[in-house]
C-alpha cells in the first residue's frame, strides 16, 4: 500500500524528530494510563474491602469516620457502644448477618480485632494454616502481618496500647498464634483477629468470663504508660485519653460489655431504607453506609484526580501540538517532494491521506509507547505496594476509559495532521516545480 | 486504426495574470520519436511542459496525449493519467529523499498502475549503470548518478510520452552527453516519444526533429 509505505518511509527517514515526538506524546498517555488504572485499582481495593457489608453501627460521631476506623481500620474508632445495644440490632429481622468489632490493640503497627471467625468469612479468606481462636489469648493473623513480624504459628506476642503501635502491655499473657491466614489482597492481610473475650480480658472485662484469661486485675495497667498513640485507646480505662467518652470497662455484668462496631448484612434490600434511620433515631448508635459515605470519600479524592487527569490532558494536546508542528513545519520542506508525487501520478487524495497517516501512525507510535509505560509504572506501584502495604493490585486490567483514551489520541493525531495534510492537498504543483 | 500520436498540440496559448510567456500553434509527436525544442530562457519552456503534463491548465488550446484530452479528466483522474502514460525528467533533479533508488523507482511504478516489477527496476538501473546504487538514499548519490536515476524512474512505468526539462543543464560536458545518450536511448527502448526541451546550444544538430520556441513575441 503506497500511503503507508510512504508514510513509513517518511517517518523512518528522520528518526530522531519521529522518536522525539513519539516519545512526547508518550508521557502524556503514560500519565493518563497510570492515572486510569491508579483511580481503577484505588476504587476496586476499596470496594474489595467493603464487600459484603451493607451498614456499619458504632458510637455517634463522625460517619466517614466510622467507616475508615471499622471497615479499613484506617483510622480511629468513634468510640464504643454496649453489646447489649448492638446485640439488639444484630438480631433484627432485616439483617443476615453481624460481625461485631473490638479494637483497641495492635502489635507492630498491626490492629488486633476482636471479632468472630465470620469476619474472616467476609471477606471468603482461607486459613493457610492452623485454625480460628477456641480460646481467648489465641491469634489468626493476616499474611501481610505474618510476612512482616516473622510471626508463624505457635509464636507468641504482646499486644500494645493504641492502633499504631504503642507501648506493649509487658504486664500480661502474650497472645499466641494458632492460624496463619491466606493471602486475601483486602484489609484482612494487615490484621491480626482473636476473640471479642480477649480484647474485653485485656480491658477490663471480669476473668469469669474469660477461662484461660492470665490476669484479671489488669485494668489499671496502662495509667503509667505513655501515650504516644493516646488518641487510639477507645477502649476506655485511660483518664488521660482522648478518645470521645468511651465508657470504663470495669463493670462486673458481661451485659454492659462493649464493642467497637457492628458490620451488618441486610437481608432484604428494603432494609436500607429503614433500617439506618432506625439505628440514628432509636439508639445511641450511629449507623453508616459504607457505599454512601465512600461515594462521598470518592468524590472528594477524585477532585483531585480530576486536576492529575486535566494535566495529563494537557500533556496530550502539547503532545499533539508537536505532532502538528513536526508535520507542518516539515512541509514547506516537503513540498517539493508533495509536488513530484503528483507528477509521479499520486492523486491529491493519496498525498492527503499519506500525511494523516503519518501524523496517526505517530500518535499511535506514542500512544503504544504510552500505554505500555503507564501499564509498567502501574506494575511496578503494584509490586512496591505488595511488598511494602500487603496491598495487592491487579494492573493487567483495561479500564473502559482506557479504549476512550487511545481512540481520543488517534483523534488527537488526525487533528495535528489536518491542517498539513490540508496544505499539501491544495498546493499548486506546476508553481511548486518552476520555482527552482 | 492508426495509433494516436503520443503527443498533439494545437493553438496552445498561455499567460500568467493577463502576461503571455508561451506560444504553440502545433506540435505533433508519433509514438516513439523523439524531438528537441530549443528556447532561450524565459520562452516558456518549462510552462509547456507543465501544460502537456497536466500539471497547469493552458489559457487556450488543446492538448492531447495518446489521444487522450487531459483538460477532459477530472483532477484524480488526470493525476493517475500522468502517472501512467508521462514520464518527466525535471530541470532539477529530484529524488524522494526518504527512499533508496530502488524504492524511488518501485513507487513510480506503483503511482503509475503498474504492480511494483523489482526485476524491470533492477534491469533499468542496471542498463543506466546504477546497478550497485539501488539500496542507496539519493543524498548519497552524485548529481551525475542522481539524473541517471531520474531518467529510470522517468521511465520505469514505461510511459508514452517522456517530458524533459533541461536535463543536461547541472552536468559538464561529458555526463551531460552520457545522460542524453542514455535519455534517448533508454526512451527507444521503452518505446516511449521524447520531448526534450532546452536553451543549452551544445544539444542543437542532434536530434531528427528540432523546433524552436521564441514566446510570444
Ligand atoms: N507562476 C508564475 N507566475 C507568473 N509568471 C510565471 C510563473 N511561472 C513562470 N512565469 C513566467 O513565465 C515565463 C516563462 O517561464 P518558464 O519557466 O516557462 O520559462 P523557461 O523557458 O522554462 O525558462 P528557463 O529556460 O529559464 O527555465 C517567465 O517569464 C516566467 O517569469
Ligand atoms: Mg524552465
Amino acid at each position: 500500500m503506497t500511503a503507508l509505505h510512504l508514510a513509513l518511509a517518511q517517518l523512518r527517514h528522520t528518526p530522531l524528530l519521529t522518536a522525539l515526538n513519539a516519545l512526547l506524546m508518550a508521557l502524556g498517555t503514560a500519565s493518563i494510563v497510570f492515572l486510569l488504572l491508579a483511580g481503577d485499582q484505588f476504587a476496586r481495593a476499596i470496594a474489595r474491602d467493603a464487600q459484603g457489608i451493607d451498614l456499619v453501627l458504632g458510637a455517634k460521631g463522625s460517619p466517614l469516620q466510622l467507616i475508615l476506623s471499622s471497615v479499613y481500620h484506617a483510622d480511629i474508632p468513634t468510640g464504643n457502644i454496649p453489646l447489649a445495644e448492638a446485640r439488639r440490632w444484630a438480631e433484627d429481622r432485616r439483617v443476615a448477618r453481624a460481625v461485631p468489632l473490638s479494637l483497641g490493640d495492635s502489635y507492630r503497627g498491626f490492629r488486633i480485632v476482636g471479632t468472630t471467625p465470620d469476619y474472616a468469612g467476609l471477606y471468603a479468606a482461607r486459613l493457610q494454616q492452623g485454625e480460628y481462636w477456641q480460646a481467648p489469648l489465641q491469634a489468626v493473623v493476616g499474611a501481610a502481618v505474618a510476612r512482616e513480624t516473622g510471626l508463624g504459628l505457635g509464636d507468641s506476642f504482646s499486644g500494645a496500647h493504641g492502633l499504631a503501635g504503642g507501648a506493649a502491655h509487658a504486664d500480661h499473657a502474650p497472645y499466641r498464634v494458632v492460624g496463619l491466614l491466606a493471602p486475601s489482597g483486602t484489609v484482612l492481610d494487615r490484621l491480626i483477629l482473636t476473640s471479642l473475650e480477649s480484647v474485653w480480658a485485656l480491658h477490663g472485662a471480669p476473668a469469669a468470663a474469660l477461662p484461660g484469661a492470665a490476669r484479671e486485675d489488669h485494668h489499671d495497667h496502662d495509667h503509667d504508660h505513655d501515650h504516644d498513640e493516646g488518641r487510639d485507646h477507645t477502649h476506655g480505662g485511660h483518664p488521660d485519653s482522648a478518645a470521645p467518652g468511651p465508657r470504663r470497662q470495669e463493670q462486673q455484668d458481661p451485659a454492659e460489655r462493649e464493642i467497637t462496631a457492628l458490620l451488618l448484612r441486610y437481608a432484604t434490600p428494603m432494609a436500607a431504607i429503614s433500617l439506618p434511620r432506625e439505628v440514628n433515631a432509636q439508639s445511641q448508635l450511629q449507623a453508616a453506609a459504607p457505599a454512601f459515605e465512600l461515594a462521598r470519600l470518592l468524590q472528594l479524592v477524585g477532585l483531585g484526580l480530576e486536576g492529575l487527569r486535566a494535566f495529563a490532558a494537557v500533556l496530550i494536546l502539547s503532545a499533539g501540538f508537536a505532532v502538528f508542528v513536526a508535520l507542518y513545519g516539515a512541509l514547506e520542506a516537503r513540498q517539493y517532494d508533495f509536488a513530484l508525487l503528483r507528477c509521479l501520478g499520486a492523486t491529491r487524495g493519496q498525498l492527503l491521506r499519506s500525511l494523516c497517516l503519518e501524523g496517526l501512525l505517530l500518535t499511535a507510535l506514542g500512544a503504544l509507547l504510552g500505554t505500555l509505560l503507564g501499564y509498567a509504572a502501574m506494575a511496578a506501584l503494584g509490586q512496591w505496594l505488595a511488598h511494602s502495604r500487603g496491598l495487592l493490585l491487579d494492573p493487567w486490567v483495561w479500564p473502559p476509559q482506557q479504549s476512550w483514551l487511545l481512540l481520543g489520541l488517534l483523534a488527537v493525531g488526525l487533528l495535528a495532521s489536518a491542517l498539513p495534510a490540508w496544505r499539501a492537498y491544495r498546493s499548486d504543483v506546476a508553481r511548486i516545480l518552476a520555482q527552482e | 486504426m492508426p495509433e494516436a500520436p503520443a503527443l498533439r498540440i494545437q493553438g496552445l496559448r498561455h499567460a500568467y495574470a493577463g502576461q503571455p510567456v508561451l506560444a504553440l500553434d502545433s506540435l505533433h509527436l508519433a509514438p516513439g520519436e523523439q524531438c528537441l525544442l530549443l528556447g532561450p530562457s524565459g520562452s516558456g519552456k518549462t510552462t509547456l511542459l507543465h501544460a502537456i503534463a497536466g500539471l497547469l491548465r493552458p489559457t487556450a488550446g488543446e492538448i492531447q496525449v495518446r489521444g487522450q484530452d487531459l483538460a477532459a479528466l477530472g483532477s484524480a483522474a488526470r493525476d493517475r493519467f500522468r502517472g501512467r502514460h508521462i514520464g518527466i525528467v525535471f530541470q532539477r533533479l529530484h529524488l524522494l529523499p526518504a527512499l533508496t533508488v530502488l524504492d524511488n523507482l518501485r513507487l513510480a511504478q506503483r503511482l503509475g498502475g503498474r504492480p511494483a516489477d523489482t526485476t524491470a527496476a533492477l534491469g533499468l538501473l542496471d542498463a543506466l549503470g546504477l546497478a550497485g546504487l539501488a539500496a542507496r538514499k539519493p543524498a548519497a548519490l552524485s548529481t551525475g548518478q542522481a539524473q541517471r536515476v531520474a531518467i529510470a524512474r522517468a521511465l520505469v512505468q514505461r510511459p508514452a510520452l517522456l517530458l524533459a526539462d533541461e536535463p543536461t543543464s547541472s552536468l559538464d560536458d561529458a555526463n551531460a552527453q552520457r545522460g542524453l545518450r542514455l535519455l534517448r536511448s533508454q526512451a527507444q527502448a521503452a518505446g516511449a516519444a521524447l520531448l526534450l526541451v532546452s536553451h543549452d546550444a551544445r544539444l542543437r544538430g542532434q536530434f531528427d526533429r528540432e523546433l524552436r520556441l521564441d514566446g510570444p513575441a
